[in-house]
């Protein structure tokens, strides 16, 4: 078991790819095909340029505040990449790419940051809950998702996520704790980033990995390193096929950086340095994972330079679709609080309607 | 005297009180280093120090229930949470202990304490961001309820509240945080918690706001003007203890009462005033007390928060229906 292998006490941190895009665990290097290494890869990279794209389309007052996951793709797509098609994801904010891996169309996800709840309203078939905002709460939701499948009987995992910083809520001890006293078939990542906002990892919790506070619980925890796709998927997968026996939740630490800003609204240079950047800049997911695949015999440069190019047109297309949407209809604001509108609500938006009339 | 905005007063105040009482700390998320995701704390740690200024992890059940211990040995805390619709995790500490203590020990612990929030639309942000909790604290007995609306009285109800022996919640309308500049006096004054005041003399109706709706009614007098309809406006400032006098005289003189607020209609403050204006001023009553306050449903993201938010025009709608009734 990597988790007894990559003991989280020992600071022992699970690799496969290093930052040179070398394989440094020959045994540990995962079976997975060309089809599915280049779905990971093009996720990324659709994560990446969507995201890039995003903060200048905010730049130019076109967006709003939009949560930048750049830096993170590889713990986001390669633990997404080692769950089924029955599975479920439950996100925090920054799980970015993990939604497009999953089948979240990026026109949702921009609707979404567009500041239009129809982005939460994902197609048929799309297992993924909506952004959650206030930390912590989604750890109860993902327990909760998965003794209902336990229950049921109904063979789903949960993958569900949280900042480092978000360890520090209560709700994350406490969703932890209540699926590992059930043996809810969920997997709890830590996309530890190393900042919340502007606070660093250091003064989150004196507890030296993340991954140690699984320990407590009784379960088990693994640090992967989060800028290895392979990594991540490997740890995410062991993770998966426990929880899927019937054996319970596992934390895995995700051991990422955050290479934009916290949001569009956040001015890093306040709290760090970009000397600190630039080396995390040379561990770029991106980077590592290209050369692997080069190295196979599975990519070019060229189809490199191409798919970038594709993307950004696509992305471009995408965000103009999002644009046309502008303002929605009043009728959106009343209709969806409850399944019948309640007398009291019909009244409000009566009174408003003819308001309206009025002073048109 | 110097000119400031709501938030430079309200960083400005913290400044003063640290200085001229080493028992006030001031803590929260990104508080210490960068100084508030508002900036609202900018520069007190690295005046006065890590411990009476810090970060603190991302805990607001942490932020609140560490400083009723604080409070209870000898400090005097200003907690910041950092969105008011961050502050569910810290409410089992507000409505559980932060309120109770003095009565759950007959006076034997008291818990002066400060829980700071921004709170309020307007301002196209994400989901959480943009919603007014008043009652979800006016609610509590023995909270004490605060929201200033110009940068002077944000000084003076800040010091009140520093100073006040029992806790205050203090609602700050992050809208308005740096919309508008105003004298403000350097040396230290009060505005009385639970004082509300009269901003503009009028004969014909009370309208009571606070926050960032104070500017919106302003916006709808001057329409109103115009057409020879006097508005009194007082801005409320202090939501529990309400000030009842001060609207009672009013309505006692105007005969018609409007209460407008960002909150949510139902069971919001607004009802709390129409009782009290229907009660107590019952026999000078010309047309029906009445609130304006925002749908029952969610805040609406951006792209539908406009027909949510209560604007200058419907205010001034709403007065015209209510001289004409
Ligand atoms: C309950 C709650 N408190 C505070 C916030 C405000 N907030 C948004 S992001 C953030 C920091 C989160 O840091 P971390 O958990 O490390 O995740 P990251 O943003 O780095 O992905 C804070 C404090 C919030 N969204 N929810």
């Amino acid at each position: 078991m990597l988790t007894k292998q990559f003991d989280p006490l020992k600071k022992k941190q699970l690799q496969i790819l290093d930052e040179n895009g070398n394989i440094v665990a020959k045994d540990l290097e995962p079976n997975l095909s060309k089809d599915q290494l280049l779905k990971m890869y093009k996720t990324m990279v659709l994560g990446r340029v969507a995201d890039t794209k995003a903060v200048q389309f905010q730049r130019q007052g076109r967006m709003l505040t939009f949560v930048i996951n750049k830096g993170q793709e590889a713990a986001q797509v390669g633990s997404a990449a080692a769950i089924e098609e029955q599975d479920w994801v439950v996100p925090a904010f920054r799980e970015f790419s993990t939604l497009l891996y999953r089948g979240a169309p990026l026109y949702n996800l921009y609707l979404y940051w567009y500041g239009n709840e129809w982005g939460s309203h994902f197609p048929e078939g799309v297992k993924i809950l909506p952004v959650n905002i206030t930390i912590g709460a989604q750890f109860n939701h993902a327990t909760g998702v998965a003794l209902a499948s336990k229950f049921q009987k109904k063979n789903e995992v949960v993958l569900t996520f949280i900042g480092d910083g978000g360890t520090s809520e209560g709700e994350f001890h406490e969703g932890i704790n209540f699926a590992s006293v059930f043996d809810a078939p969920v997997v709890f990542i830590i996309q530890n980033n190393h900042y919340a906002i502007s606070v660093p990892r250091q003064k989150q919790t004196k507890s030296i990995t993340l991954a140690q506070k699984a320990i407590a619980y009784g379960i088990p925890g693994i640090q992967v390193d989060g800028n290895d796709v392979l990594a991540m998927y490997v740890a995410t997968k062991e993770a998966v096929d426990r929880a899927r026996r019937g054996e319970g939740p596992t934390l895995i630490e995700a051991y990422t950086y955050r290479l934009g800003a916290h949001t569009t609204s956040d001015d890093p240079t306040l709290y760090r340095e970009d000397k600190e950047v630039d080396e995390w800049i040379k561990k770029d997911p991106l980077i590592r994972f290209k050369k692997y695949l080069i190295e196979k015999g599975y990519w070019s440069e060229e189809e490199d330079q191409k798919l970038y190019e594709e993307y950004n047109d696509y992305v471009n297309d995408v965000f103009k679709q999002v644009e046309a949407t502008g303002f929605y209809q009043l009728e959106d604001v009343f209709k969806y609080q409850y399944a019948e509108m309640p007398q009291h609500l019909v009244e409000q938006y009566e009174a408003y309607k003819h308001y309206l009339e009025e002073v048109k | 005297m110097a000119l400031m905005t709501i938030l430079q007063a309200i960083n400005h105040t913290l400044d003063q009180q640290m200085e001229k009482d080493s028992t006030v700390v001031v803590y929260g998320e990104d508080v210490g280093v960068e100084g508030g995701v508002f900036r609202a704390t900018a520069g007190l740690q690295k005046k006065y120090g890590v411990e009476r200024c810090f970060d603190a992890p991302v805990s607001e059940a942490g932020i609140v229930g560490t400083a009723v211990g604080m409070a209870i040995n000898g400090l005097k805390p200003v907690v910041e949470i950092q969105f008011s619709g961050f502050m569910f995790p810290a409410y089992n500490q507000i409505a559980a202990h932060v309120a109770r203590m003095r009565v759950r020990s007959r006076g034997k612990y008291h818990l002066p304490l400060v829980i700071r929030m921004p709170y309020g639309g307007g301002i196209r942000a994400l989901e959480h961001h943009s919603e007014s909790q008043e009652t979800l604290f006016a609610h509590i007995p023995g909270l004490k309820v605060v929201i200033p609306s110009t940068p002077y009285d944000a000084k003076g109800l800040l010091t009140a509240a520093i100073k006040d022996p029992d806790p205050v919640i203090f609602m700050e309308p992050k809208r308005i945080y740096r919309a508008f500049k105003q004298e403000v006096p350097e040396e230290e004054y009060i505005v009385p918690i639970g004082k509300a005041k009269v901003v503009k003399e009028g004969t014909d109706i009370t309208v009571v706001a606070w926050g960032a709706m104070v500017r919106e009614v302003q916006k709808a007098m001057q329409e109103l003007e115009q057409e020879g309809i006097s508005v009194e406006l007082i801005d409320l400032r202090t939501i529990k203890p309400i000030d009842k006098d001060t609207i009672l005289e009013s309505v006692q003189k105007t005969g018609r009462f409007l209460v407008v607020h960002e909150a949510v209609t139902s069971f919001g403050p607004g009802a709390e005033l129409v009782s009290l204006v229907t009660q107590g001023a019952f026999l000078s009553l010309e047309a029906p007390p009445t609130r304006l306050g925002a749908f029952d449903v969610t805040v609406p993201l951006d792209k539908g928060e406009h027909h949510y938010l209560i604007d200058s025009k419907r205010i001034a709608y709403e007065v015209r229906k209510l001289i004409k009734y």
